[in-house]
């Protein structure tokens, strides 16, 4: 199969469909090195479907996953100012902002959402790794407070999928006070008797795990997800010494007492209505009556572009 | 023996000759060399005032990081009476990079709580550099729990080049750590002061200086990211250190304008290292000032406040 896929099948293509086809239909697992058909890959969340190894998805597809039937509203996020320290390294910060909004086709690392899951009312908000590392500025403050704040309005939970190298470091010391800054969004949750739930995925590492990352009512991590403060790269220059075997992945945290649990992304969205309808003190969610996604839906759910405004559906 | 920064050198030259015209004099006394040395004298006194007039923001990382600037335990000794330390976070260790207690400050009873980076070899190593584990951040958070139980207002001194990066550290939960220390300084309903008094390291640094008012004195800084490790990231390269602490606007004067900072306490000529016990007492006054400022208000206005100070921050940009 191997063989098939990854010499024979691509061999094939190149020479039938050299004009038509995309250069990206296979992708190739960066754990296994198995050759993946794109379609196959995004019906399973991008997760290898030979080793099970999680790799990267983007908010958007991720909430067309989650949210019943792929339906969901966006939030809208106060946009800060721009380039505030007006920082330069080799490239000025608007440029790399704008390879980046090109790149991805995203406005920032952060994407706030509403809707339902399992029938379920919750807000979501997940950060985007491909944009810069997903690194928080003040957008990424902004959006978590934006999130909370509508989470607190219409009394919802909040589940918050985060992915980042850390604080964006062309925005100084306004990227560190995310940190006091995101903490207080999530005291308006905890006041407000919501559940926050984080999920932690690949990567989760510096200002953003010393956060909000790490004060969610339940933690929940994806296999194999790298969870740190500091690198391991900085940790072996400073101790110089070889670090174990799969130190600080999902697995090592969970054994080290820091998470509670840490589930496959293809059975995320069934665990967090489970833990959220318990949380909320509602009848358990009837399996059956759950529209679960359809392969359909993973097609944009609205052009992109064209997204239904904050509360244009589904309240 | 004064410790000369790299851009100090001109300096050390001249005053290192006074100082061997004053040794000679003291072995031979038929020679006279005062007034050479008096000459001396002020050209090194005007030569430290140019120094000083403008340091760039590398220059500033030097000084806040000067060995003999004054560090949390002079500041304890120096205006706090009756100090007693508490130790422990009640659940692994007591993490001396982190010292805390009882005190009071003009006879009113406050905690105290500040990163010691200590002064010679085998204290730093015992202090580990100011680099706090999570044990540190939990001895703190259980320092401000019994502070605000008991009605005591908090003062924290921050100096730490950041959180210890090892693997113990990780493993214990240094970024929850952080997190619930940044979180305990939200949820106090007593006042809340903290100094930047040498580095202000990143996450490390904002565990306690989640304040109702934040000072800093006049050459520390406080960032993100250390510059070698700016630079080593967005340069590839750590010797761009220069261009990295520039571009991260992390002196007093800058986080001053962008409104991250309350205010700037002024360090005596050539820097804290050349006059602590000045500099000791200006950052007392500030204290003092900064926390009668908040007396008679009540808890929920104190809590009210100080989220209300983040949740605007950096509404502004530098160019405002």
């Amino acid at each position: 199969m191997n063989w098939i896929s990854n010499y024979v099948r691509p061999r094939i293509n190149s020479i039938f469909s050299r004009r038509e086809v995309p250069e990206n239909l296979w992708t190739k697992c960066d754990s296994c090195g198995t050759m993946l058909f794109h379609r196959e890959l995004s019906e399973n969340l991008n997760v290898c479907t030979s080793c099970g190894h999680h790799m990267a998805i983007t908010p958007r597809d991720r909430f067309r996953a989650l949210f019943d039937g792929g339906v969901f509203a966006e939030v809208a996020v106060p946009e800060p100012v721009a380039d505030p320290l007006q920082f330069r390294d080799q490239k000025k910060y608007p440029d790399r902002m704008k390879a980046a909004q090109k790149a991805t086709g995203e406005k920032e690392a952060m994407l706030v959402a509403e809707g339902e899951i399992g029938r379920t009312a919750i807000v979501a908000t997940a950060q985007d790794f491909s944009f810069m590392g997903g690194s928080m500025g003040m957008y990424v403050g902004n959006a978590i407070i934006a999130a909370a704040e509508r989470a607190v309005e219409r009394k919802r939970p909040l589940v918050l999928f985060s992915a980042a190298g850390g604080a964006r470091m062309q925005e100084g010391i306004l990227s560190l006070m995310q940190m006091p800054r995101t903490t207080v969004a999530v005291q308006m949750l905890k006041e407000a008797g919501l559940p926050y739930i984080v999920v932690l995925t690949n990567p989760t590492t510096g200002g953003v795990t010393a956060s909000y990352a790490m004060l969610g009512d339940v933690q929940i991590a994806e296999p194999g997800a790298l969870i740190c403060f500091a690198g391991p790269r900085v940790i072996e220059q400073t101790i110089r010494e070889k670090l174990p075997e799969g130190f600080q992945r999902a697995e090592y945290l969970l054994d080290h007492g820091m998470l509670d649990r840490v589930t496959p992304r293809t059975k995320m969205r069934d665990e967090l209505i489970t833990i959220l309808r318990m949380l909320l003190r509602e009848p358990p969610a009837v399996k059956g009556d759950l529209p679960a996604p359809e392969p359909a839906v993973l097609e944009p759910a609205t052009p992109p572009g064209d997204t239904p405004e904050d509360g244009a559906d589904k309240t | 023996m004064t410790h000369y920064l790299d851009f100090e050198r001109p300096l050390a030259e001249i005053e290192g000759k006074a100082e061997e015209l004053r040794a000679m004099a003291r072995q031979n006394e038929e020679m006279d060399i005062e007034e050479e040395a008096a000459a001396l004298d002020k050209k090194a006194a005007t030569l430290l005032k140019d120094l000083y007039k403008d340091l760039t923001p590398w220059r500033k990382c030097q000084v806040a990081r000067h060995p003999e600037r004054p560090h949390c335990r002079d500041y304890i000794n120096a205006l706090f009476t009756e100090f007693t330390p508490l130790a422990g976070d009640r659940n692994f260790a007591d993490d001396h990079a982190v010292m805390g207690g009882l005190a009071r400050l003009d006879d009113r009873p406050v905690m105290v709580i500040g990163h010691e980076k200590g002064n010679d070899t085998k204290s730093r190593i015992a202090h580990n550099f100011g680099m706090a584990r999570p044990e540190g951040y939990r001895k703190a958070i259980r320092l401000m729990q019994m502070a605000d139980r008991f009605g005591l207002p908090v003062i924290t001194l921050v100096d730490t080049p950041g959180a210890y990066p090892g693997k113990g550290a990780e493993e214990r939960g240094q970024s929850e750590a952080i997190a619930r220390s940044t979180e305990a300084c939200l949820q106090m309903g007593v006042p809340l002061v903290s100094v930047i008094i040498g580095e202000g390291g990143s996450g490390g640094a904002v565990a306690f200086a989640t304040a109702n008012k934040v000072a800093m004195l006049q050459h520390s800084v406080y960032s993100v990211i250390s510059p070698e490790g700016c630079a080593s990231i967005l340069w590839k390269d750590a010797e761009k250190m220069r261009e990295a602490a520039e571009a991260l606007r992390l002196t007093a004067q800058d986080l001053h304008k962008l409104g991250v900072i309350d205010r700037i306490i002024d360090e005596p000529l050539g820097g804290a290292h050349r006059a602590p016990e000045d500099t000791i007492a200006r950052v007392g006054r500030t204290l003092t000032d900064m926390l009668s400022a908040l007396d008679g208000k009540d808890r929920a206005t104190l809590i009210a406040e100080r989220r209300r100070k983040f949740l605007d921050m950096g509404s502004k940009g530098l160019a405002a």
